[in-house]
Protein backbone atom coordinates (compact mmCIF):
# COMPACT_ATOMS: atom_id res chain seq x y z
CA UNK A 1 0.00 0.00 0.00
CA UNK A 2 1.51 3.40 -1.03
CA UNK A 3 2.12 5.91 1.84
CA UNK A 4 -0.94 8.39 -0.45
CA UNK A 5 -3.43 5.40 0.39
CA UNK A 6 -2.04 5.46 4.19
CA UNK A 7 -3.13 9.37 4.42
CA UNK A 8 -6.36 8.70 2.88
CA UNK A 9 -7.61 6.18 5.73
CA UNK A 10 -9.40 7.30 7.78
CA UNK A 11 -10.01 5.23 11.14
CA UNK A 12 -11.85 7.37 13.23
CA UNK A 13 -14.29 10.01 11.90
CA UNK A 14 -16.13 12.44 14.72
CA UNK A 15 -18.54 14.69 12.70
CA UNK A 16 -20.43 17.51 15.00
CA UNK A 17 -20.18 15.45 18.29
CA UNK A 18 -21.17 17.73 21.43
CA UNK A 19 -21.03 16.21 24.72
CA UNK A 20 -21.38 17.24 28.51
CA UNK A 21 -21.95 15.91 31.99
CA UNK A 22 -25.68 17.18 32.11
CA UNK A 23 -24.84 21.25 32.39
CA UNK A 24 -23.81 22.78 29.82
CA UNK A 25 -22.25 21.40 26.88
CA UNK A 26 -18.05 20.71 27.30
CA UNK A 27 -17.38 19.96 24.10
CA UNK A 28 -19.19 21.80 21.20
CA UNK A 29 -19.90 20.69 18.04
CA UNK A 30 -16.84 19.03 17.81
CA UNK A 31 -15.45 17.18 13.78
CA UNK A 32 -11.73 15.30 13.56
CA UNK A 33 -10.56 12.54 11.93
CA UNK A 34 -8.04 10.07 12.61
CA UNK A 35 -5.99 8.46 9.77
CA UNK A 36 -4.20 4.77 10.34
CA UNK A 37 -0.93 4.69 10.81
CA UNK A 38 -0.69 8.32 11.91
CA UNK A 39 -0.52 10.39 14.90
CA UNK A 40 -2.96 13.44 15.45
CA UNK A 41 -2.90 15.35 18.36
CA UNK A 42 -5.45 17.25 20.38
CA UNK A 43 -4.72 19.89 21.60
CA UNK A 44 -5.53 23.21 24.11
CA UNK A 45 -5.02 24.32 27.55
CA UNK A 46 -7.01 22.79 30.58
CA UNK A 47 -9.96 22.72 30.68
CA UNK A 48 -11.29 23.00 27.16
CA UNK A 49 -12.77 19.64 26.89
CA UNK A 50 -10.10 16.95 25.39
CA UNK A 51 -10.45 14.60 28.03
CA UNK A 52 -14.78 14.72 27.65
CA UNK A 53 -14.44 14.47 23.55
CA UNK A 54 -12.45 11.01 24.34
CA UNK A 55 -15.03 10.16 26.99
CA UNK A 56 -17.32 10.93 24.36
CA UNK A 57 -15.82 8.79 21.48
CA UNK A 58 -15.68 6.15 23.64
CA UNK A 59 -19.44 5.97 25.22
CA UNK A 60 -18.53 6.98 28.66
CA UNK A 61 -20.48 10.79 28.54
CA UNK A 62 -23.80 11.85 27.20
CA UNK A 63 -22.63 13.30 23.39
CA UNK A 64 -24.86 13.99 20.09
CA UNK A 65 -23.41 13.96 16.93
CA UNK A 66 -21.84 11.01 15.26
CA UNK A 67 -18.59 9.25 15.40
CA UNK A 68 -17.26 6.48 13.03
CA UNK A 69 -15.07 3.73 13.88
CA UNK A 70 -14.04 2.40 9.91
CA UNK A 71 -17.15 1.73 8.66
CA UNK A 72 -19.27 1.28 11.66
CA UNK A 73 -20.99 4.01 13.63
CA UNK A 74 -20.59 3.57 17.23
CA UNK A 75 -22.06 6.58 18.74
CA UNK A 76 -24.46 5.40 21.41
CA UNK A 77 -22.94 1.72 21.92
CA UNK A 78 -21.51 1.05 25.27
CA UNK A 79 -18.34 1.45 26.19
CA UNK A 80 -17.38 -2.42 26.50
CA UNK A 81 -18.94 -3.16 23.10
CA UNK A 82 -16.92 0.31 21.47
CA UNK A 83 -13.83 -1.67 23.11
CA UNK A 84 -14.41 -4.77 21.76
CA UNK A 85 -15.02 -2.95 18.41
CA UNK A 86 -11.46 -1.49 18.12
CA UNK A 87 -11.03 1.26 20.10
CA UNK A 88 -8.25 1.32 22.88
CA UNK A 89 -8.26 4.11 25.44
CA UNK A 90 -5.70 4.55 27.89
CA UNK A 91 -7.48 7.44 30.26
CA UNK A 92 -5.82 10.22 32.54
CA UNK A 93 -3.71 8.68 35.40
CA UNK A 94 -3.79 5.39 33.56
CA UNK A 95 -6.36 3.46 34.33
CA UNK A 96 -4.07 0.21 35.25
CA UNK A 97 -5.60 -2.62 37.81
CA UNK A 98 -3.01 -2.37 40.41
CA UNK A 99 -3.40 -5.29 42.81
CA UNK A 100 -3.44 -7.31 39.23
CA UNK A 101 0.29 -8.21 38.10
CA UNK A 102 2.07 -6.88 35.29
CA UNK A 103 0.84 -10.00 32.89
CA UNK A 104 -2.40 -9.98 34.28
CA UNK A 105 -3.09 -6.51 33.36
CA UNK A 106 -1.78 -7.39 29.84
CA UNK A 107 -4.13 -10.46 29.58
CA UNK A 108 -7.05 -8.31 30.53
CA UNK A 109 -6.40 -6.43 27.30
CA UNK A 110 -7.28 -9.23 25.56
CA UNK A 111 -10.55 -9.16 26.46
CA UNK A 112 -10.86 -6.15 23.58
CA UNK A 113 -9.69 -8.48 21.04
CA UNK A 114 -11.48 -9.68 18.39
CA UNK A 115 -10.06 -13.06 18.57
CA UNK A 116 -7.40 -14.54 20.74
CA UNK A 117 -5.49 -15.81 17.84
CA UNK A 118 -2.22 -14.16 17.80
CA UNK A 119 -2.71 -12.87 20.89
CA UNK A 120 0.38 -14.36 22.76
CA UNK A 121 2.14 -13.22 19.63
CA UNK A 122 1.27 -9.57 20.93
CA UNK A 123 2.37 -9.95 24.10
CA UNK A 124 5.88 -11.04 23.70
CA UNK A 125 5.92 -8.08 20.74
CA UNK A 126 4.90 -5.75 24.07
CA UNK A 127 7.46 -7.36 26.32
CA UNK A 128 10.05 -6.53 23.42
CA UNK A 129 8.64 -3.26 23.06
CA UNK A 130 9.06 -2.40 26.57
CA UNK A 131 11.66 -4.54 28.34
CA UNK A 132 11.34 -3.20 31.91
CA UNK A 133 7.59 -4.98 31.73
CA UNK A 134 9.01 -8.48 30.86
CA UNK A 135 11.17 -8.28 33.99
CA UNK A 136 8.35 -7.42 36.32
CA UNK A 137 5.77 -9.40 34.80
CA UNK A 138 5.25 -11.17 37.82
CA UNK A 139 5.15 -8.17 40.10
CA UNK A 140 2.13 -6.36 41.31
CA UNK A 141 1.19 -3.19 38.95
CA UNK A 142 0.79 -1.20 41.79
CA UNK A 143 4.59 -1.86 42.73
CA UNK A 144 5.62 -0.04 39.42
CA UNK A 145 6.69 3.34 38.91
CA UNK A 146 4.93 6.22 37.54
CA UNK A 147 7.14 5.62 34.03
CA UNK A 148 6.62 1.82 33.86
CA UNK A 149 2.78 1.91 35.14
CA UNK A 150 2.12 4.30 31.92
CA UNK A 151 3.84 1.97 29.94
CA UNK A 152 1.83 -0.89 30.78
CA UNK A 153 -1.40 1.04 30.65
CA UNK A 154 -0.10 1.17 26.81
CA UNK A 155 0.76 -2.23 26.89
CA UNK A 156 -2.49 -3.51 28.03
CA UNK A 157 -4.44 -0.98 25.56
CA UNK A 158 -1.83 -2.60 22.73
CA UNK A 159 -3.16 -6.06 23.56
CA UNK A 160 -6.85 -5.41 22.49
CA UNK A 161 -4.65 -5.13 19.09
CA UNK A 162 -7.03 -1.45 18.08
CA UNK A 163 -7.26 -0.02 15.17
CA UNK A 164 -7.23 3.45 17.24
CA UNK A 165 -5.67 4.22 20.03
CA UNK A 166 -6.63 7.08 22.20
CA UNK A 167 -4.23 8.29 24.72
CA UNK A 168 -4.76 11.03 27.33
CA UNK A 169 -1.85 12.85 28.17
CA UNK A 170 0.38 9.85 28.62
CA UNK A 171 3.56 12.18 29.75
CA UNK A 172 1.78 13.61 32.56
CA UNK A 173 4.07 13.41 35.80
CA UNK A 174 7.04 11.33 34.39
CA UNK A 175 10.31 12.48 34.61
CA UNK A 176 11.29 14.46 31.45
CA UNK A 177 13.36 11.03 30.46
CA UNK A 178 10.67 8.72 31.09
CA UNK A 179 8.07 10.83 28.82
CA UNK A 180 10.82 10.78 26.03
CA UNK A 181 10.73 6.65 25.99
CA UNK A 182 7.04 6.85 26.23
CA UNK A 183 7.39 9.40 22.87
CA UNK A 184 9.65 7.06 21.69
CA UNK A 185 7.48 4.31 21.53
CA UNK A 186 4.76 5.93 20.06
CA UNK A 187 6.90 7.07 17.61
CA UNK A 188 7.41 3.16 16.88
CA UNK A 189 3.57 2.36 16.77
CA UNK A 190 3.62 5.28 14.42
CA UNK A 191 5.69 3.65 12.14
CA UNK A 192 5.22 -0.42 12.24
CA UNK A 193 1.72 -0.58 12.45
CA UNK A 194 -1.68 0.83 10.76
CA UNK A 195 -2.89 1.86 14.24
CA UNK A 196 -4.31 5.26 14.54
CA UNK A 197 -3.41 7.81 17.32
CA UNK A 198 -5.22 10.43 18.63
CA UNK A 199 -2.92 12.00 21.35
CA UNK A 200 -3.81 14.77 23.98
CA UNK A 201 -0.72 16.11 25.45
CA UNK A 202 0.01 18.92 27.58
CA UNK A 203 3.42 19.55 26.01
CA UNK A 204 2.28 21.32 22.66
CA UNK A 205 6.28 21.00 21.70
CA UNK A 206 6.84 17.31 21.86
CA UNK A 207 3.22 16.74 20.28
CA UNK A 208 3.48 18.84 17.56
CA UNK A 209 7.09 16.80 16.90
CA UNK A 210 5.47 13.40 16.97
CA UNK A 211 2.12 13.86 15.43
CA UNK A 212 0.96 13.80 11.55
CA UNK A 213 -1.94 16.03 11.86
CA UNK A 214 -3.43 18.43 15.39
CA UNK A 215 -6.07 20.18 16.42
CA UNK A 216 -6.20 23.01 18.84
CA UNK A 217 -9.55 22.84 20.93
CA UNK A 218 -10.70 25.80 22.70
CA UNK A 219 -12.92 26.41 25.47
CA UNK A 220 -15.11 23.03 23.43
CA UNK A 221 -14.96 24.24 20.09
CA UNK A 222 -11.75 23.26 17.57
CA UNK A 223 -10.24 26.85 16.92
CA UNK A 224 -7.40 25.72 14.47
CA UNK A 225 -6.24 22.19 12.49
CA UNK A 226 -4.05 21.12 10.05
CA UNK A 227 -1.01 19.35 9.45
CA UNK A 228 1.27 19.14 12.72
CA UNK A 229 4.13 20.88 10.72
CA UNK A 230 2.21 23.91 9.27
CA UNK A 231 0.69 24.62 12.80
CA UNK A 232 3.88 24.40 14.60
CA UNK A 233 4.58 27.88 13.08
CA UNK A 234 1.00 29.44 13.19
CA UNK A 235 -0.37 31.86 14.39
CA UNK A 236 -3.67 30.66 15.76
CA UNK A 237 -1.97 27.86 17.88
CA UNK A 238 -0.21 30.96 19.53
CA UNK A 239 -3.70 32.53 19.86
CA UNK A 240 -4.95 29.53 21.46
CA UNK A 241 -2.67 29.26 24.13
CA UNK A 242 -1.97 33.22 24.71
CA UNK A 243 -2.40 34.54 28.21
CA UNK A 244 -2.37 30.64 29.92
CA UNK A 245 1.41 30.17 29.85
CA UNK B 1 -10.53 -29.92 77.97
CA UNK B 2 -12.41 -32.02 76.22
CA UNK B 3 -15.49 -29.62 76.43
CA UNK B 4 -13.17 -26.60 75.23
CA UNK B 5 -12.46 -28.76 71.95
CA UNK B 6 -15.81 -29.62 71.58
CA UNK B 7 -16.60 -25.69 71.51
CA UNK B 8 -14.07 -25.14 69.44
CA UNK B 9 -14.71 -27.35 66.69
CA UNK B 10 -18.41 -26.65 67.08
CA UNK B 11 -17.28 -23.05 66.35
CA UNK B 12 -14.78 -23.77 63.61
CA UNK B 13 -18.29 -25.96 62.01
CA UNK B 14 -20.84 -22.46 62.14
CA UNK B 15 -17.41 -20.77 61.35
CA UNK B 16 -18.01 -22.07 57.94
CA UNK B 17 -21.03 -21.03 57.31
CA UNK B 18 -19.89 -17.28 58.57
CA UNK B 19 -17.31 -17.64 56.27
CA UNK B 20 -19.03 -18.57 53.49
CA UNK B 21 -21.84 -16.01 54.32
CA UNK B 22 -19.23 -13.56 54.56
CA UNK B 23 -17.52 -13.93 51.03
CA UNK B 24 -21.07 -14.04 49.28
CA UNK B 25 -21.02 -10.22 50.97
CA UNK B 26 -17.88 -9.49 49.83
CA UNK B 27 -18.24 -11.01 46.61
CA UNK B 28 -21.10 -9.01 45.85
CA UNK B 29 -20.06 -5.68 47.04
CA UNK B 30 -17.17 -6.34 45.07
CA UNK B 31 -18.57 -6.83 41.65
CA UNK B 32 -21.83 -3.86 42.58
CA UNK B 33 -20.59 -2.02 45.58
CA UNK B 34 -24.02 -3.31 47.17
CA UNK B 35 -24.38 -4.77 50.24
CA UNK B 36 -26.91 -7.40 49.98
CA UNK B 37 -29.01 -7.63 53.32
CA UNK B 38 -30.81 -10.58 51.11
CA UNK B 39 -28.31 -12.66 51.20
CA UNK B 40 -29.14 -15.24 53.95
CA UNK B 41 -32.54 -15.37 53.22
CA UNK B 42 -31.26 -15.65 49.66
CA UNK B 43 -29.83 -19.01 50.93
CA UNK B 44 -32.78 -20.44 53.09
CA UNK B 45 -35.25 -19.94 50.37
CA UNK B 46 -32.80 -22.35 48.37
CA UNK B 47 -32.11 -24.52 50.89
CA UNK B 48 -36.21 -25.57 51.54
CA UNK B 49 -35.69 -26.04 47.35
CA UNK B 50 -33.52 -28.65 48.18
CA UNK B 51 -34.95 -29.95 51.36
CA UNK B 52 -38.22 -30.23 48.80
CA UNK B 53 -36.19 -32.13 46.42
CA UNK B 54 -35.02 -34.38 48.53
CA UNK B 55 -39.01 -35.02 49.93
CA UNK B 56 -39.21 -36.00 46.42
CA UNK B 57 -36.70 -38.78 46.61
CA UNK B 58 -33.72 -37.14 44.78
CA UNK B 59 -30.40 -38.11 45.86
CA UNK B 60 -28.38 -35.69 48.33
CA UNK B 61 -25.62 -34.51 46.53
CA UNK B 62 -28.02 -34.44 43.50
CA UNK B 63 -30.29 -32.20 45.22
CA UNK B 64 -27.16 -30.41 46.17
CA UNK B 65 -26.23 -29.34 42.93
CA UNK B 66 -29.25 -28.58 41.58
CA UNK B 67 -29.86 -26.45 44.07
CA UNK B 68 -26.45 -24.73 43.55
CA UNK B 69 -26.91 -24.23 39.80
CA UNK B 70 -30.63 -23.21 40.22
CA UNK B 71 -29.56 -20.50 42.82
CA UNK B 72 -26.86 -19.25 40.37
CA UNK B 73 -29.28 -19.07 37.34
CA UNK B 74 -32.09 -16.91 40.04
CA UNK B 75 -29.98 -14.80 41.54
CA UNK B 76 -27.83 -13.53 38.11
CA UNK B 77 -31.20 -12.95 36.76
CA UNK B 78 -32.32 -10.99 39.36
CA UNK B 79 -28.93 -9.31 39.56
CA UNK B 80 -29.39 -8.73 35.63
CA UNK B 81 -33.37 -7.53 35.32
CA UNK B 82 -33.81 -6.18 38.61
CA UNK B 83 -31.12 -5.14 41.01
CA UNK B 84 -28.97 -3.76 38.21
CA UNK B 85 -31.41 -1.17 37.36
CA UNK B 86 -30.54 0.09 40.90
CA UNK B 87 -27.19 1.24 40.05
CA UNK B 88 -27.62 4.82 39.34
CA UNK B 89 -30.20 5.18 42.80
CA UNK B 90 -29.17 6.89 45.81
CA UNK B 91 -27.64 5.05 48.50
CA UNK B 92 -30.72 4.95 50.87
CA UNK B 93 -32.94 3.69 48.17
CA UNK B 94 -30.45 1.01 46.98
CA UNK B 95 -30.93 0.24 51.13
CA UNK B 96 -34.78 0.40 51.11
CA UNK B 97 -34.89 -1.94 47.93
CA UNK B 98 -32.12 -4.22 49.91
CA UNK B 99 -34.38 -4.43 52.75
CA UNK B 100 -37.72 -4.81 50.34
CA UNK B 101 -35.65 -7.98 48.81
CA UNK B 102 -35.16 -9.49 52.33
CA UNK B 103 -38.86 -9.22 53.09
CA UNK B 104 -40.15 -10.66 49.64
CA UNK B 105 -37.76 -13.48 49.65
CA UNK B 106 -38.57 -14.14 54.13
CA UNK B 107 -42.25 -14.24 53.89
CA UNK B 108 -42.26 -16.09 50.04
CA UNK B 109 -40.01 -18.84 52.29
CA UNK B 110 -42.99 -18.55 54.99
CA UNK B 111 -45.70 -18.79 52.37
CA UNK B 112 -44.82 -21.61 50.52
CA UNK B 113 -43.24 -24.18 53.48
CA UNK B 114 -45.01 -22.65 56.50
CA UNK B 115 -43.24 -21.86 59.35
CA UNK B 116 -42.68 -25.49 61.13
CA UNK B 117 -38.97 -26.62 61.87
CA UNK B 118 -38.26 -28.99 59.09
CA UNK B 119 -35.61 -31.42 59.72
CA UNK B 120 -32.70 -31.42 56.76
CA UNK B 121 -30.50 -34.74 56.59
CA UNK B 122 -26.71 -34.48 56.88
CA UNK B 123 -25.20 -36.24 53.97
CA UNK B 124 -22.37 -37.33 56.44
CA UNK B 125 -22.73 -40.47 58.50
CA UNK B 126 -23.73 -40.20 62.10
CA UNK B 127 -20.98 -40.55 64.69
CA UNK B 128 -17.89 -39.36 65.23
CA UNK B 129 -13.99 -40.02 65.30
CA UNK B 130 -11.36 -38.97 67.57
CA UNK B 131 -12.67 -40.34 70.59
CA UNK B 132 -15.84 -37.80 70.07
CA UNK B 133 -13.88 -34.65 69.74
CA UNK B 134 -15.24 -34.54 65.65
CA UNK B 135 -18.33 -35.85 64.34
CA UNK B 136 -18.65 -36.76 60.72
CA UNK B 137 -20.82 -33.93 60.02
CA UNK B 138 -18.33 -31.44 61.51
CA UNK B 139 -15.79 -33.25 59.17
CA UNK B 140 -18.04 -33.16 56.36
CA UNK B 141 -18.77 -29.15 56.76
CA UNK B 142 -15.32 -28.15 56.74
CA UNK B 143 -14.07 -30.25 53.89
CA UNK B 144 -17.02 -29.01 51.50
CA UNK B 145 -16.34 -25.81 52.99
CA UNK B 146 -12.92 -26.36 51.87
CA UNK B 147 -12.97 -27.67 48.49
CA UNK B 148 -15.42 -24.70 47.86
CA UNK B 149 -13.15 -22.57 49.05
CA UNK B 150 -10.04 -23.86 46.69
CA UNK B 151 -12.80 -24.38 43.89
CA UNK B 152 -13.11 -20.05 44.25
CA UNK B 153 -9.89 -19.89 43.88
CA UNK B 154 -8.72 -21.60 41.40
CA UNK B 155 -11.62 -19.87 39.64
CA UNK B 156 -10.58 -16.35 40.29
CA UNK B 157 -6.77 -17.83 40.12
CA UNK B 158 -6.43 -18.74 36.78
CA UNK B 159 -9.70 -18.65 34.46
CA UNK B 160 -10.21 -16.14 31.99
CA UNK B 161 -13.56 -15.38 33.30
CA UNK B 162 -12.37 -14.81 37.17
CA UNK B 163 -9.74 -12.65 36.12
CA UNK B 164 -12.57 -10.45 34.19
CA UNK B 165 -14.23 -10.43 37.77
CA UNK B 166 -11.21 -9.26 39.36
CA UNK B 167 -10.19 -6.53 36.82
CA UNK B 168 -13.78 -5.37 37.20
CA UNK B 169 -14.33 -5.29 40.86
CA UNK B 170 -11.48 -3.44 41.02
CA UNK B 171 -11.39 -0.79 38.90
CA UNK B 172 -14.81 -0.88 36.81
CA UNK B 173 -14.25 2.14 34.21
CA UNK B 174 -11.03 0.50 33.14
CA UNK B 175 -12.37 -2.99 32.86
CA UNK B 176 -14.90 -1.63 30.56
CA UNK B 177 -12.61 -0.03 28.15
CA UNK B 178 -10.67 -2.71 28.18
CA UNK B 179 -13.91 -4.61 26.82
CA UNK B 180 -15.22 -6.20 29.81
CA UNK B 181 -19.09 -5.60 30.62
CA UNK B 182 -19.36 -5.28 34.02
CA UNK B 183 -23.31 -5.47 34.33
CA UNK B 184 -22.33 -9.21 33.29
CA UNK B 185 -19.45 -9.76 35.98
CA UNK B 186 -22.29 -8.71 38.82
CA UNK B 187 -24.75 -11.13 37.48
CA UNK B 188 -22.02 -13.80 37.82
CA UNK B 189 -20.93 -12.25 41.24
CA UNK B 190 -24.17 -12.23 42.51
CA UNK B 191 -24.39 -15.81 41.00
CA UNK B 192 -21.67 -16.91 42.88
CA UNK B 193 -22.65 -15.05 46.33
CA UNK B 194 -25.51 -16.78 45.41
CA UNK B 195 -24.41 -20.89 45.09
CA UNK B 196 -22.60 -20.05 48.25
CA UNK B 197 -25.18 -19.55 49.92
CA UNK B 198 -26.86 -22.82 49.05
CA UNK B 199 -23.93 -24.35 50.63
CA UNK B 200 -24.11 -22.55 53.62
CA UNK B 201 -26.99 -23.40 54.37
CA UNK B 202 -27.09 -26.75 53.46
CA UNK B 203 -23.99 -27.38 55.71
CA UNK B 204 -25.75 -25.43 59.05
CA UNK B 205 -29.48 -26.87 58.42
CA UNK B 206 -29.14 -30.18 60.18
CA UNK B 207 -27.61 -28.38 63.25
CA UNK B 208 -29.69 -25.30 63.64
CA UNK B 209 -32.82 -27.31 61.74
CA UNK B 210 -34.63 -25.33 58.74
CA UNK B 211 -37.07 -22.66 59.46
CA UNK B 212 -37.82 -19.29 57.74
CA UNK B 213 -35.99 -17.29 60.56
CA UNK B 214 -32.68 -19.83 59.78
CA UNK B 215 -29.79 -17.60 58.30
CA UNK B 216 -30.72 -14.50 59.96
CA UNK B 217 -27.92 -14.88 63.10
CA UNK B 218 -25.82 -16.34 60.29
CA UNK B 219 -26.59 -13.62 58.30
CA UNK B 220 -25.55 -10.90 60.78
CA UNK B 221 -22.14 -13.15 61.79
CA UNK B 222 -21.54 -13.30 58.03
CA UNK B 223 -21.78 -9.57 58.16
CA UNK B 224 -19.44 -8.96 60.66
CA UNK B 225 -16.77 -12.01 59.24
CA UNK B 226 -16.89 -9.29 55.76
CA UNK B 227 -16.58 -6.45 57.87
CA UNK B 228 -13.52 -8.15 59.66
CA UNK B 229 -11.42 -8.04 56.14
CA UNK B 230 -12.94 -4.47 55.75
CA UNK B 231 -15.80 -6.26 53.19
CA UNK B 232 -13.21 -6.04 50.75
CA UNK B 233 -11.13 -8.73 51.44
CA UNK B 234 -11.93 -12.63 50.50
CA UNK B 235 -9.16 -13.72 52.59
CA UNK B 236 -10.49 -11.52 55.27
CA UNK B 237 -13.79 -12.93 55.11
CA UNK B 238 -12.69 -16.28 55.52
CA UNK B 239 -10.59 -15.83 58.50
CA UNK B 240 -13.31 -13.40 59.69
CA UNK B 241 -15.92 -16.04 59.49
CA UNK B 242 -13.93 -18.82 61.42
CA UNK B 243 -12.59 -16.88 64.65
CA UNK B 244 -15.55 -15.10 64.85
CA UNK B 245 -17.69 -18.67 64.93
CA UNK B 246 -14.42 -20.14 67.71
CA UNK B 247 -15.46 -16.55 69.58
CA UNK B 248 -19.23 -16.89 69.70
CA UNK B 249 -18.74 -20.57 71.05
CA UNK B 250 -16.31 -19.98 73.75
CA UNK B 251 -17.51 -16.77 74.78
CA UNK B 252 -21.32 -18.46 74.40
CA UNK B 253 -20.21 -21.63 76.68
CA UNK B 254 -17.65 -19.72 79.51
CA UNK B 255 -18.46 -15.96 79.52
CA UNK B 256 -21.64 -13.96 78.56
CA UNK B 257 -24.22 -17.42 77.96
CA UNK B 258 -26.05 -18.22 74.63
CA UNK B 259 -28.44 -15.59 75.30
CA UNK B 260 -26.18 -12.69 74.18
CA UNK B 261 -24.74 -14.06 71.24
CA UNK B 262 -25.89 -12.31 68.64
CA UNK B 263 -24.69 -9.02 70.85
CA UNK B 264 -21.21 -10.16 70.90
CA UNK B 265 -21.53 -9.96 66.41
CA UNK B 266 -22.88 -7.10 66.94
CA UNK B 267 -20.79 -5.31 68.97
CA UNK B 268 -17.81 -6.86 66.52
CA UNK B 269 -19.68 -4.80 64.21
CA UNK B 270 -20.20 -1.58 65.30
CA UNK B 271 -16.41 -1.91 66.81
CA UNK B 272 -14.95 -2.90 63.40
CA UNK B 273 -16.83 0.07 61.76
CA UNK B 274 -15.53 2.50 64.25
CA UNK B 275 -12.10 1.79 64.99
CA UNK B 276 -11.10 -0.47 61.84
CA UNK B 277 -13.12 -0.12 58.94
CA UNK B 278 -10.26 -1.02 56.73
CA UNK B 279 -10.66 -4.54 58.34
CA UNK B 280 -8.06 -6.19 60.12
CA UNK B 281 -5.83 -7.14 57.08
CA UNK B 282 -6.61 -4.43 55.36
CA UNK B 283 -4.54 -1.12 54.79
CA UNK B 284 -6.71 2.36 54.44
CA UNK B 285 -7.59 2.22 51.11
CA UNK B 286 -9.47 5.08 48.47
CA UNK B 287 -13.04 5.21 48.77
CA UNK B 288 -14.76 3.35 46.08
CA UNK B 289 -16.08 5.80 43.30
Amino acid sequence: MSSIDKAQDVVLDVQRVSAGYGGPAVVRDVSLTVKAGRITALLGTNGVGKTTLMRAVCGMVQATGSVTLGSTAISGLRTEHIARLGIAHVPEGRGTFIDLTVEENLRVGCFARRSMEGAADTMERIYGWLPRLAERRDQRAGSLSGGEQQMLAIGRALMADPKVLLLDEPSFGLAPRVAAEVMHLLRRLQSETRMGILLVEQNTEIALGLADDAYVLRAGAVVASGAAAQLRESADLQAAYLGSH
Amino acid sequence: MEAFVNQVVAGLTTGCAYALIGLALVIVYRTTSHVNFAQGEMATLTTYIAWSLLQAGVPYWVAFALTLVGAFVFAAGLERWVIGRLSTASPLATVAAFIGLFMTIHSLTGYIWGYDVRELPSPFPSGSLAGGLVSWHQLGVALVTAAMLALLWVFFRFTRVGLAVRAAAQNPASARLSGISTQTMAALGWGLAASMGVVAGMMVAPQLYLDPHMMSGVLIYGFAAALMGGIQSVPGAVIGGLVLGVLENLLGAYVVGTQLKLTVAMVLIVGMLVWRPQGLLGRPSAKRV
